[in-house]
C-alpha cells in the first residue's frame, strides 16, 4: 500500500494535495470559527459554492482519468454524475418523511400531487444511507460497465465513442424528463431536509460537505496517480498513443479501457451525490449534453492529462462563469466564456497546467515530463 | 357544432325564403346594420342574420368585411363603415366613400369564433350559385359543416347547374351532409347519402356519420355504421401511408440539417459544434429578408425565400470561411481540440445574435406557395412540409453533383483522401480547405431557411438539431453523403412510426438506443468507408 | 486557489489576498470597516442567455423600468433603488447560486425573478434558509404556498378552470370533447390533472378527454395534429386546452394552421402563449384561437396604455409588447414597494407580514390585493388571436379571483389551506387540523 503510495506521489502531485487539503480545513474553519465582521470571515454563500466547484473538480478528474490517459472522450460523463447525483437525492428525499407540504411518510411530494398511490419498487431501500452510498457508486458503474462492454467490444472508438455517449446522456435526459419515470420530471428532485440526521441548510453542514467534497477529491486524485503510475497505467497511455500496436502486443485493449472507464463512472458519480446536498437540487437538465461537453472544457482549459490541471481547470472555468454572470456583464457573459474556450485551444493548447509544466520543463527531468503530459505527443488523428 | 346549429336552422330557413324571392317582409339593410354598432356579440349575430336575409346585393360584401375585421362602426353616428387594406373608409350599406374625416369612434366590430362560425355558414349559403368555381367549392363545404337545412333548394339548383366535376361532387357530399341531418328526409335520400358520404371516406365524414341526429331510423342507422366501419378501414390503411409520409418529412429536416455536417465533420473531420448556429444564421438571414421586404416591396414576399436561399448561403459560407481560416485551420489534425474551440465560437455566435435581433423568437411567415394543405387520398399534405423535401432533396443532389463533377469537388476529394499526395500534385489544400468549409457552413445556412418556416427563429434554433445531426451522419456512416441520405430518413421514419405507439418522447428515447446498439454491430456506421483511411 | 478565494470575497482584492494568506497562517481577525447602506438593492433574478432567456429578459427590463421610475419619484424611504441583475443563464442549479449570491453577497432586500416552476423549487431553499423574499411572476401549477415567496402570476383556479368554463358556455361553442395537449412538465402535468378532475365533474366521460404530452422544445407537430384532428372529427365540439411550453409553440401553431385547422372547427385555448410569444409568428391563420390570461395588450384602460408608452419609450422599441407576467411584475413592486413605505423598513420579516392585505392596481381596471396565501386576485379574461398578433377580450370574468394556492380537484391537497397571517402556515391541513410540513 504505502509504495503505491510513494510511488504515485512526485512532488507536484504532494503540493497539490496538501493545498487542497489546507483549502478543505481552513475555509470550514474561517467561515465558522470567525465572526461575520472579520476580514477573513468566508460567508457561507462561498462555501457552498466552493463546494459545488469541488464537486465539478472531481467530475473533472474523472473525465481527465479516461480521456487524458487513454483517449476515451467522453461527452456523456454528465450521465454518470447526474445518476450519481438521483441515488443521493433519492435518499435524501425519503429523509423529507412527513415533513413534506402533504406530509405523506412515504412517498415524495411530486408523487402525492400527481396522484401515486405505491412508491415505485426501485425508491426501496434509499431511506438507508448505506444502500444509497452504495447506489451512488453502482448504478453509473454498471451502466458505464455494461455501455463500455458494448462499445470496446465491438471496437467503437473515437468521434463514433463520443457522439454514442452524448446519445446516451441525451437519451437518459428525455427519458428523467418524462413524470411518468417517477422521479420528479422536470423539477426533479429538491426541497431536501436533512442528511444523515444534520440538516442540510446549517452551516456546519455546508463546511462539512465542503471538507467531505475536498477529501473526495483528495482520495479520487490519489487514486488516478496510483493507476496511471502503475503497469495498468502505463498499459492505458500506450492505448491512448497506438491503441492498434498496444493490441498486436497482446494485451487485451477492450478490457483495459472497460475497467477504467467504469472506475471513472464511478468517481464522476461520487462527485454528483456531493453536488445533490449541496446544491439543494438534481434534475434531469444535469443530463443535457452541453453540461458533459462543457466539463470536457474544464479539463482541456486546465490541461488533459494532468489531474491536477483538471481539478484547476473546473475551478477556473465555473468561478468565470460565476463572475461574469453577475452585474453589468451578466449579458455578454457568453462572450468572454466562449472567448475564454477558443483562446485556450488556440494559445494553450496544452491547457494551463500543461503550459506551465512545458515551462519549467527545462529544469525538472525531462523524461518524467514526458511520460506525464499528456499532450505533448501529437495525438493520432481520428 | 350542433351547439350554432339550432338557430342557424332557423336562420338558414329565413335565408332560403329570402333567396326564393319572399323577401318582402326582411329589414332594410340599414336596419339590420345598426346591430353592428352596439358592441355586442348578441347583437352583432342578429345583424349576421338580418343582413344575409335582407337579400341585399352588398351583403355578402359586408359579411366579407366582417369577417376580414374590416367591418368599422362609429356608435356616435351609428354607423358602419367598411376599411379596405389601405385604411379608406366607405360606406358599408351604399358603398359610396366617406368624404370628410373619419368619425373619432371608429372602431371594428368585434366577432368571435362563434360569429366567424355562423358568418361562414351564411355566405356559404350565400354563394353556392357564385360565378367562380373556388368560391362555389369552399360554399359547398362551408354549407357541409353546418348542414343547415335551409339551403337544400339552392343546393339543388347549384348541383343541376355545376359543370365542374370537383365542385359537383363538393355539393354532392353537402347535400348529402344536409339531408342527413334534416330529421324528415326520406329514407332512400338519407341511406344515397350515406352512401355518397362513405366515399368522401375522411374524418368529416366520419364525425358526420357518428353523429346522425336523434330520431334517425334504424335502417339508416345500420348503414351509418357499416359505413364509418368502411371509413374506419380505409383510415387505417391510410395511416401507415400518413406516417411513412411524416417520417420522409422529418427525415427531410434531418436531413438538411445533416448535411452541411456531413460535409464539414464528415469529409473534413471537423467536429463542428457550431454547425447549429450556422443554420440559425440562416434562419437570421430569412428574417432579414423578408423584413426588408415588408417594409420595401410586400408584392415580393413570395419570392422572399429564393432571395434567402442565395443570401443565406453567401452569408453563413463567409462566415464558415472566416471560421475556418482564423481558427480551426490551426486545429488540424487535433478533431477534439476543433470540439472544444467551435463550442466556445457556438456561445459567441448564440450570444451575438441575441445582442443584435433580441432574445425573443422573430417572425419569418410562410409565402402563399408553402402555405395550406392538400388532401391525397386519406392523408393530408402540407405544402411546405412538401417544399423542404423537394428543397432537401435538391440540395443533396447537387452537392452530389458537385462532388463528383466539378474541378471543385475533385480536388475537395483528393485531399480529404490523402492530403500529402493532394498538395504534391499542385492542389492548394489550405484553400480547399477553407472552401470545403464554407460549403458545408453554407449549405448549414441553406438548411436554416428551410427550418425556418416549420420552426421558431431564435437563438436558440441551432441547438435543438445538433445532437440530432450527429446522430444522422453517424449513423449513416461518416464520410459518405449517401450514409447521411439514408440515415436521416431511416431515422426519420423509424421515428414517426414509433411515435404514435410509444409517445414522442419514448419513440425519441427508443430510436437513441436503437442507434447506440446499432453503432455497436457496425462501428462505422450504415455505409462505412473501407481501406486505409479509415485507421488514419 | 488562494487568490481565487480572494477575489470573490470581496474587494479590496489585494489587501484581502495577502490577508487571507496570513490568515491561513495565524488565523488572525481583522474588522472590516462597515459600508453605509445608502441605497436599496433589488435583485432581479432572470434568465439572459440559454433557452429561457427568450422569456425572461423582458422581465428584467421591466424591473430596471419600474426602478427607475421608483426612483424618479424620488426613491423609496428617502433612498434610492439600486438594481441588481445577474444571469443565472437558464441553469437551474445556477439559480439557486445566484439567489444565494444575492441575498448573502449583495444584501437585497427583495427578489424578482424566475419563471419555470424548477427555477423556483430550486431557489427555494435558499430563500427559505436566508429569509429573504421572491416575487414570482408567472402563471404556475400551484400546490405550493410558502412565506418567502409571493405569486404574483395565476394559479390554476385564475387561468385553467375560466377558460374551460368558458369554452363550456354557448357563447365559447359547448364544447364537449377535450385534448389536453402540453409539454411533459410539471404544470401541464398539474393543470390537467386539475382540469381532468373538474371536467368529470361536469359529466366529461373519459372516452371525450385525450391528454397528451411531448418533450420541451418539440418542433415536429405532423403526428400530434394529426392526432388531434381525428380526436375532433368523431361529431362532438372538440376544443384543445393547451399547456404547451415556450419554444414548441411556434411550430405547433405553424402545424396547425398548415393542416387547416382553424379556430371555428377546434379551437386552441393557451395558457402559455401570449403577446410576446405571438410576436415570432405569422397570426393570420390562428385567428380566433384563444389564450387565458390575466392581462392582455389590447385592453385599453388609461393605466395600461400609459403602462405600454412609458415601457415603449424605455426599451426605444416601439414594437415591442407587453403581456401578463410584465404586469404581475408590475403589481408585485408596487405591492412591495406600499408594505415597505408601511412598515418604514426593508426588513424581509416585517415585510411578509406587512405584505397580505396589501394593494396594488391592476394595469386593465381594478385592484390587485394580496391574499393571506401569499396569492393575489386577478381577473381573468379569454382573448381571441387577432390578425395582428393582439388578443381580442371575448370574454371576462364578473369580479376578481382570488388565487387558491391549493387545488380542491386533487386528491393530495383538497384538505390544504394556506394562511400566514392567522395560522401561520402554508399547507395548514383541515381534517387533520394540524400544520403539514416542518
Amino acid at each position: 500500500m504505502t509504495h503505491i503510495l510513494i510511488r504515485s506521489l512526485d512532488r507536484g502531485a504532494t503540493i497539490f494535495l496538501i493545498v487542497v487539503a489546507a483549502i478543505a480545513i481552513a475555509v470550514p474553519v474561517l467561515n465558522l470559527a470567525l465572526p461575520d465582521s472579520a476580514a477573513l470571515h468566508v460567508p457561507t454563500y462561498l462555501v457552498s459554492l466552493f463546494g459545488k466547484y469541488a464537486c465539478y473538480a472531481l467530475l473533472a478528474l474523472s473525465i481527465d482519468l479516461v480521456w487524458g490517459f487513454c483517449g476515451i472522450l467522453s461527452l456523456g460523463h454528465g450521465a454518470f454524475f447526474a445518476l450519481g447525483g438521483y441515488a443521493m437525492g433519492m435518499y435524501l428525499m425519503r429523509q423529507i418523511g412527513t415533513r413534506g407540504v402533504y406530509a405523506d411518510p412515504l412517498l415524495p411530494d411530486f408523487m402525492v400531487f400527481l396522484n401515486w398511490k405505491h412508491l415505485p419498487v426501485y425508491w426501496y431501500g434509499f431511506q438507508h444511507f448505506p444502500y444509497a452510498a452504495l447506489m451512488v457508486v453502482l448504478v453509473p458503474g454498471v451502466l458505464a460497465f455494461v455501455f463500455g462492454w458494448f462499445a470496446f467490444r465491438s471496437r467503437v472508438s473515437g468521434v463514433y465513442l463520443s457522439i454514442i455517449t452524448q446519445a446516451l446522456t441525451f437519451a437518459l435526459m428525455l427519458g428523467f424528463f418524462r413524470n411518468n419515470f417517477g422521479f420528479g420530471g422536470n423539477n426533479g428532485l429538491t426541497d431536501f431536509k436533512d442528511i444523515l440526521g444534520f440538516n442540510v441548510e446549517a452551516k456546519t453542514t455546508r463546511a462539512a460537505l465542503f471538507s467531505v467534497s475536498c477529501v473526495a477529491i483528495m482520495l479520487g486524485f490519489l487514486l488516478c496517480r496510483a493507476v496511471i503510475t502503475s503497469k495498468f497505467g502505463k498499459v492505458l497511455i500506450a492505448i491512448r498513443d497506438a491503441e492498434a500496436r498496444t493490441r498486436f502486443l497482446g494485451y487485451r485493449v477492450e478490457s483495459y479501457k472497460l475497467l477504467v472507464f467504469t472506475l471513472s463512472a464511478c468517481m464522476a458519480g461520487i462527485a454528483g451525490a456531493l453536488y445533490v446536498p449541496q446544491v439543494g437540487i438534481i434534475n434531469p437538465s444535469e443530463f443535457a449534453p452541453a453540461n458533459s461537453i462543457e466539463a470536457v472544457i474544464w479539463v482541456a482549459v486546465g490541461g488533459r492529462g494532468t489531474l491536477t490541471g483538471a481539478v484547476l481547470g473546473a475551478v477556473l472555468v465555473n468561478y468565470a462563469k460565476t463572475f461574469f454572470t453577475t452585474g453589468a456583464l451578466a449579458p455578454y457573459w457568453l462572450f468572454m466564456l466562449g472567448g475564454l474556450f477558443i483562446a485556450v485551444t488556440l494559445l494553450l493548447p496544452r491547457g494551463v497546467v500543461g503550459t506551465l509544466r512545458h515551462w519549467t520543463a527545462p529544469w525538472r527531468d525531462r523524461a518524467s515530463a514526458a511520460a506525464e503530459d499528456g499532450v505533448t505527443e501529437p495525438l493520432p488523428a481520428e | 357544432m350542433c351547439f350554432r346549429r339550432a338557430w342557424l336552422v332557423a336562420l338558414l330557413f329565413a335565408l332560403g325564403f329570402a333567396l326564393s324571392g319572399t323577401s318582402a317582409e326582411a329589414a332594410s339593410l340599414d336596419e339590420a346594420l345598426a346591430h353592428f354598432t352596439a358592441d355586442d356579440f348578441s347583437e352583432t349575430v342578429e345583424g349576421i342574420n338580418e343582413v344575409a336575409a335582407g337579400g341585399s346585393p352588398r351583403a355578402e360584401i359586408i359579411l366579407r368585411a366582417l369577417q376580414n375585421d374590416q367591418l368599422m362602426f362609429s356608435a356616435e353616428r351609428k354607423a358602419v363603415y367598411i376599411m379596405d387594406d389601405a385604411g379608406k373608409l366607405t360606406d358599408a350599406a351604399s358603398g359610396r366613400p366617406v368624404v370628410g374625416a373619419a368619425p373619432a369612434d371608429l372602431d371594428n366590430v368585434r366577432i368571435n369564433n362563434r360569429l366567424r362560425g355562423a358568418i361562414e355558414a351564411v355566405l356559404g349559403g350565400l354563394t353556392l350559385l357564385a360565378s367562380d368555381p373556388g368560391a362555389r367549392f369552399a360554399a359547398a363545404q362551408a354549407v357541409f359543416k353546418s348542414r343547415a337545412a335551409g339551403t337544400l333548394p339552392t343546393l339543388e339548383t347549384a348541383i343541376a347547374k355545376e359543370q365542374d366535376p370537383r365542385v359537383k361532387r363538393a355539393l354532392m357530399e353537402a347535400r348529402a351532409a344536409v339531408i342527413l341531418s334534416v330529421a324528415d328526409a326520406k329514407d332512400e335520400d338519407k341511406l344515397a347519402a350515406v352512401d355518397i358520404i362513405r366515399q368522401r371516406g375522411d374524418q368529416d365524414a366520419l364525425g358526420l356519420l357518428s353523429s346522425l341526429p336523434a330520431g334517425t331510423s334504424p335502417r339508416v342507422m345500420k348503414a351509418a355504421s357499416a359505413a364509418i366501419a368502411a371509413v374506419n378501414n380505409r383510415l387505417i390503411v391510410w395511416s401507415v401511408v400518413q406516417n411513412a409520409w411524416y417520417g420522409i418529412s422529418l427525415g427531410s429536416v434531418l436531413l438538411l440539417a445533416a448535411i452541411g455536417l456531413a460535409i464539414t465533420f464528415g469529409v473534413m473531420g471537423v467536429i463542428n459544434m457550431a454547425h447549429g448556429e450556422m443554420v440559425m444564421l440562416g434562419a437570421y438571414v430569412t428574417f432579414v429578408v423578408q423584413e426588408a421586404i415588408r417594409t420595401k416591396n410586400p408584392e415580393l414576399f413570395d419570392y422572399s425565400l429564393a432571395i434567402a436561399i442565395p443570401l443565406s448561403f453567401l452569408v453563413a459560407g463567409g462566415i464558415g470561411m472566416l471560421i475556418e481560416r482564423c481558427l480551426i485551420r490551426f486545429l488540424y489534425g487535433r478533431p477534439l481540440e476543433t470540439l472544444l474551440a467551435t463550442w466556445g465560437l457556438s456561445l459567441i455566435l448564440q450570444q451575438a445574435v441575441r445582442t443584435l435581433f433580441g432574445p425573443n423568437n422573430r417572425e419569418v411567415g410562410n409565402p402563399s406557395w408553402m402555405s395550406g394543405a392538400f388532401d391525397l387520398g386519406g392523408i393530408t399534405v402540407t405544402y411546405n412540409r412538401l417544399w423542404i423535401i423537394c428543397f432537401a432533396l435538391a440540395v443533396f443532389a447537387a452537392l452530389l453533383a458537385l462532388l463528383r463533377f466539378t474541378r471543385f469537388g475533385l480536388e475537395m476529394r483528393a485531399v480529404t483522401q490523402n492530403r500529402a499526395m493532394a498538395a504534391s500534385m499542385g492542389i492548394r489544400t489550405s484553400r480547399v480547405d477553407a472552401l470545403t468549409f464554407g460549403l458545408g457552413s453554407g449549405i448549414a445556412g441553406m438548411a436554416g431557411v428551410a427550418l425556418s418556416q416549420i420552426d421558431n427563429v431564435s437563438p436558440n434554433l441551432g441547438q435543438g438539431y445538433i445532437v440530432d445531426s450527429f446522430m444522422v451522419v453517424v449513423f449513416g456512416g461518416v464520410g459518405n453523403l449517401w450514409g447521411t441520405l439514408v440515415g436521416s430518413f431511416v431515422l426519420g421514419i423509424a421515428n414517426k412510426f414509433l411515435e404514435p405507439y410509444a409517445g414522442a418522447v419514448l419513440g425519441k428515447i427508443a430510436i437513441l438506443v436503437l442507434i447506440i446498439l446499432f453503432i455497436q454491430k457496425r462501428p462505422r456506421g450504415l455505409f462505412a468507408l473501407k481501406g486505409r483511411a479509415v485507421e488514419a | 486557489m488562494l487568490n481565487f478565494i480572494g477575489t470573490v470575497a470581496g474587494r479590496p482584492r489585494s489587501r484581502r489576498w495577502l490577508a487571507a494568506a496570513a490568515g491561513l497562517a495565524f488565523g488572525l481577525a481583522a474588522s472590516v470597516p462597515a459600508r453605509a447602506e445608502d441605497t436599496i438593492k433589488v435583485g432581479i433574478l432572470h434568465s439572459l442567455s440559454g433557452t429561457m432567456a427568450i422569456s425572461e429578459t423582458t422581465l428584467k427590463d421591466v424591473m430596471l423600468m419600474l426602478i427607475d421610475q421608483q426612483n424618479k419619484k424620488g426613491g423609496l424611504l428617502g433612498k434610492k433603488l439600486e438594481p441588481v441583475v445577474v444571469d443565472p443563464a437558464s441553469n437551474w442549479p445556477l439559480f439557486a447560486e445566484k439567489a444565494r449570491e444575492l441575498i448573502s453577497k449583495d444584501h437585497v432586500a427583495v427578489v424578482f425573478g424566475c419563471w419555470t416552476s424548477v427555477s423556483r423549487k430550486s431557489v427555494l431553499p435558499v430563500f427559505k434558509e436566508l429569509n429573504n423574499i421572491l416575487f414570482y411572476p408567472v402563471q404556475y401549477e400551484g400546490e405550493e404556498s410558502e412565506r418567502n415567496v409571493f405569486y404574483t402570476g395565476a394559479a390554476p383556479n385564475q387561468q385553467a378552470i375560466p377558460a374551460v368554463d368558458y369554452l363550456m358556455s354557448a357563447e365559447g361553442g359547448s364544447v364537449k370533447r377535450w385534448v389536453l395537449e402540453g409539454t411533459d412538465y410539471v404544470y401541464p402535468r398539474t393543470t390537467n390533472k386539475i382540469l381532468e378532475a373538474y371536467l368529470k365533474q361536469k359529466g366529461v366521460k373519459d372516452e371525450d378527454i385525450m391528454i397528451n404530452y411531448t418533450p420541451f422544445g418539440f418542433s415536429d407537430w405532423q403526428t400530434e395534429v394529426s392526432k388531434i384532428k381525428a380526436f375532433g372529427s368523431a361529431g362532438k365540439k372538440t376544443a384543445v386546452v393547451s399547456t404547451i411550453n415556450g419554444d414548441a409553440n411556434v411550430p405547433f401553431y405553424k402545424e396547425l394552421g398548415n393542416q387547416g385547422i382553424k379556430a371555428t372547427d377546434i379551437p386552441v385555448v393557451a395558457f402559455s402563449v401570449g403577446e410576446e410569444e405571438l410576436a415570432g409568428l405569422d397570426t393570420k391563420p390562428l385567428v380566433g384561437h384563444l389564450a387565458a390570461w390575466n392581462y392582455f395588450e389590447s385592453i385599453r384602460t388609461p393605466a395600461n396604455l400609459a403602462f405600454i408608452k412609458e415601457w415603449h419609450a424605455f426599451i426605444k422599441n416601439p414594437k415591442r409588447t407587453t403581456n401578463d407576467p410584465m404586469e404581475a411584475h408590475y403589481i408585485g413592486f408596487n405591492m412591495w414597494v406600499k408594505a415597505v413605505e408601511k412598515v418604514g423598513s426593508t426588513d424581509p420579516d416585517k415585510v411578509i407580514d406587512a405584505l397580505p392585505g396589501t394593494q396594488a392596481p391592476n394595469l386593465t381596471g381594478g385592484v390587485a390585493t394580496l391574499l393571506p396565501n401569499h396569492h393575489i386576485t386577478k381577473p381573468v379574461y379569454i382573448g381571441e388571436i387577432r390578425p395582428d398578433g393582439q388578443f381580442d377580450v371575448v370574454w371576462k370574468t364578473k369580479g376578481l379571483v382570488p388565487g387558491a394556492a391549493w387545488s380542491p380537484y386533487l386528491p393530495g391537497s383538497k384538505d390544504l389551506v394556506a394562511d400566514w397571517v392567522k395560522l401561520k402556515c402554508g399547507n395548514f391541513n383541515k381534517v387533520t387540523q394540524k400544520c403539514g410540513g416542518a
